[in-house]
């Protein structure tokens, strides 16, 4: 059972004497899917890298717990037990080698691999899984740069997905995807939160956002502006105040809907 | 290209046939004598003339081409997993300049003939030298285009001051020699040089292929290797200190023979499927059955001026690689 919470206080990221990301708490429990919402330059990826453990905060700390070791710094846990709690998926990875997709997702096991060990029948399991949920299993033989880019944002989710991890932070999963392979991703990762896993995923399309998040955090220059339910979070308001447009929003049983429909500043 | 051959497969044929380049190798030669009974005679301490020169000569010779191809092919395969470029090559750290311009020194200033033992250990000085130059300009926690750039300086430097010793060269027999070496060679080696060379090759395959599951990581990206649990920095340094003692290691006694690290693993990434931890057991394996292969070629011209092995590779190496360029150019264009 996944069990890991991450906990990210009074984080704040200096560059160039500017404060990229400025003082941000977040919170993310097992089971959770959190949509990380905000304009271009907010600092999503910024945030992102550095609950990734691959920056490190110039301010604040950034916390692992479970019921296994409670509460260690991100810093000091080693790298690979951190890889093997926490997937990173970064915003536009293409391979650089035309690898066949299975070998791919295979690469996703590197966290659970000794230097020179061979592939265990664990390793061969997770993959074979990870395959079948991402609906790959007739894609395996498949070269990665001869599909298209629904299907390899598909084969990079399975890759992270194999590693088993309990954190998955995801930067623009669904950009530049057409509409069926968005709800693909988006329900691959709410199903995988279901499981128990933490999902924390910066997302431009508010819609989805709200259709599949259980909870969105909006950032506008670094800061936390809204961390709430996705209805509590998008408000008129805010829409205006942070991405300066007019939008039409309407709360409906099977999520929110918002139509941008001009700009205000 | 047809790449669905199992690893194994792959490995296993290539095994045999440099096995059986080998045997060529040893029955390759100007003096006909029986090699099996020389062999026999050269283990057991006994003297006869196929004992010396299937012993001193032949089998010297053989064990460091294949040193050397491995080291190169090896070391090829991993500088392009590496650098996620399958144009690069260990030249591209500016090691093997610095190593020459090592070896160089010593021929320049006539050290070379005094003992056996100065131009290898010049040749590693200089090549260890250049990483730590490399090193210093690049910094520790340098990107790889620092590196790249830091690398290309260097060479830039050694391939200058190279010019500079020939230029400078204190009588033409010194040049001769200089140039002579520069175009590689295994002519004349002999155990001494095995000794040299071999354990500090054996330690940069060590570093090499243990961080094979590094280079695999590596085709996701910097970022992705990262976050799969990986110490870039550090994984990086071992392979590059890796990388520089094996070519230092090879230059130190063969001189440059160029091509090998470049062609070798471009032509066998198709049949690993383009994994980089595989390719560089293949490309080892490759490298060595290329050098051979090399070998024997040169040693069917009998002539009074023996022709460079690093010449055959080159020569080889050069339009074979344009003919990949041009057959691949869609798939990486």
């Amino acid at each position: 059972m996944m069990t890991t919470t991450l906990i990210a206080r009074n984080i704040s990221v200096i560059r160039d004497n500017n404060r990229i990301i400025d003082n941000v708490d977040v919170q993310l429990l097992p089971g959770e899917f959190v949509g990380l919402i905000g304009p271009n330059g907010a600092g999503k990826s910024s945030l992102l890298r550095v609950l990734a453990g691959l920056h490190k905060a110039d301010e604040g700390q950034v916390t692992l717990g479970n019921n296994k070791h409670p509460d260690v710094l991100l810093q000091q846990l080693p790298d690979r037990e951190r890889a093997q709690l926490l997937a990173y998926l970064p915003q536009q990875e293409t391979p650089a080698w035309p690898l066949q997709v299975e070998h791919l997702v295979g690469l996703g096991r590197a966290p659970w691999h000794t230097p020179m060990g061979r592939k265990s029948e664990r390793d061969a399991q997770a993959i074979e899984r990870a395959l079948q949920i991402t609906d790959l299993t007739d894609f395996r033989h498949r070269i990665v740069t001869t599909l298209s880019g629904g299907e390899l944002q598909r084969s990079l989710l399975a890759r992270v997905f194999a590693g088993e991890p309990e954190i998955i932070l995801a930067d623009e999963p669904i950009a530049a995807l057409d509409p069926y392979h968005q709800l693909h991703m988006m329900e691959l990762l709410a199903e995988h939160a279901q499981q128990g896993a933490a999902v924390f995923a910066a997302l431009h399309d508010l819609s989805l956002a709200a259709r599949f998040c259980s909870r969105l955090v909006l950032i506008h220059h670094g800061k936390i502006v809204a961390d709430g339910q996705p209805v509590n979070v998008l408000t008129t308001e805010n829409l205006q105040q942070v991405y300066g447009i007019s939008a039409y929003v309407e709360c409906r049983e099977d999520g929110v809907v918002i139509i941008p429909r001009k700009r205000v500043i | 290209m047809k790449t669905n051959i199992s690893f194994t497969a792959l490995t296993s044929t290539l095994v045999i046939a440099l096995i059986a380049a080998s045997v060529v190798a040893l029955n390759t030669g100007l003096a006909d004598i029986e090699v099996v009974a020389g062999l026999q005679d050269f283990f057991n301490g006994e003297q006869s003339l196929a004992a010396n020169v299937a012993g001193q000569i032949r089998l010297p010779r053989l064990i460091l081409a294949i040193i050397i191809g491995t080291t190169l092919g090896m070391s090829g395969a991993a500088m392009q997993g590496l650098l996620r470029n399958p144009l690069a090559d260990p030249g591209v750290l500016g090691v093997s300049s610095g190593a020459a311009f090592g070896a160089i020194c010593t021929l320049y200033f006539g050290i070379a003939a005094s003992a056996w033992y100065w131009l290898p250990g010049a040749a590693i000085a200089g090549a260890l030298f250049t990483l730590f130059m490399v090193y210093l300009l690049a910094g520790l926690h340098s990107s790889m285009l620092a590196l790249i750039l830091a690398g290309t300086a260097m060479s830039s430097i050694m391939v200058a001051l190279i010019a500079v010793a020939l230029n400078f060269a204190p009588s033409l027999y010194a040049m001769q020699e200089i140039v002579f070496w520069m175009l590689g060679s295994l002519a004349n080696r002999h155990f001494d040089h095995v000794s040299i060379a071999l354990p500090l090759a054996v330690i940069s395959w060590i570093m090499m292929l243990s961080r094979s599951r590094f280079l695999d990581a590596l085709s996701l990206g910097e970022d992705s290797a990262r976050s799969l649990g990986f110490n870039n920095q550090r994984e990086r340094w071992v392979l590059l200190l890796g990388i520089s003692i094996g070519v230092g290691a090879c230059v130190a006694v063969s001189g440059a023979i160029g091509f090998i690290g470049l062609v070798i693993p471009h032509l066998l990434r198709p049949f690993v499927g383009y994994r980089p931890g595989r390719l560089m057991v293949a490309s080892a394996l490759g490298g060595a059955l290329l050098l051979v292969l090399a070998d024997i070629l040169v040693r069917q011209f009998d002539s009074a001026r023996e022709l460079k092995i690093g010449v055959v590779t080159s020569l080889i190496g050069a339009p074979f690689f344009l003919l990949l360029i041009l057959k691949t150019r869609s798939r990486w264009a």
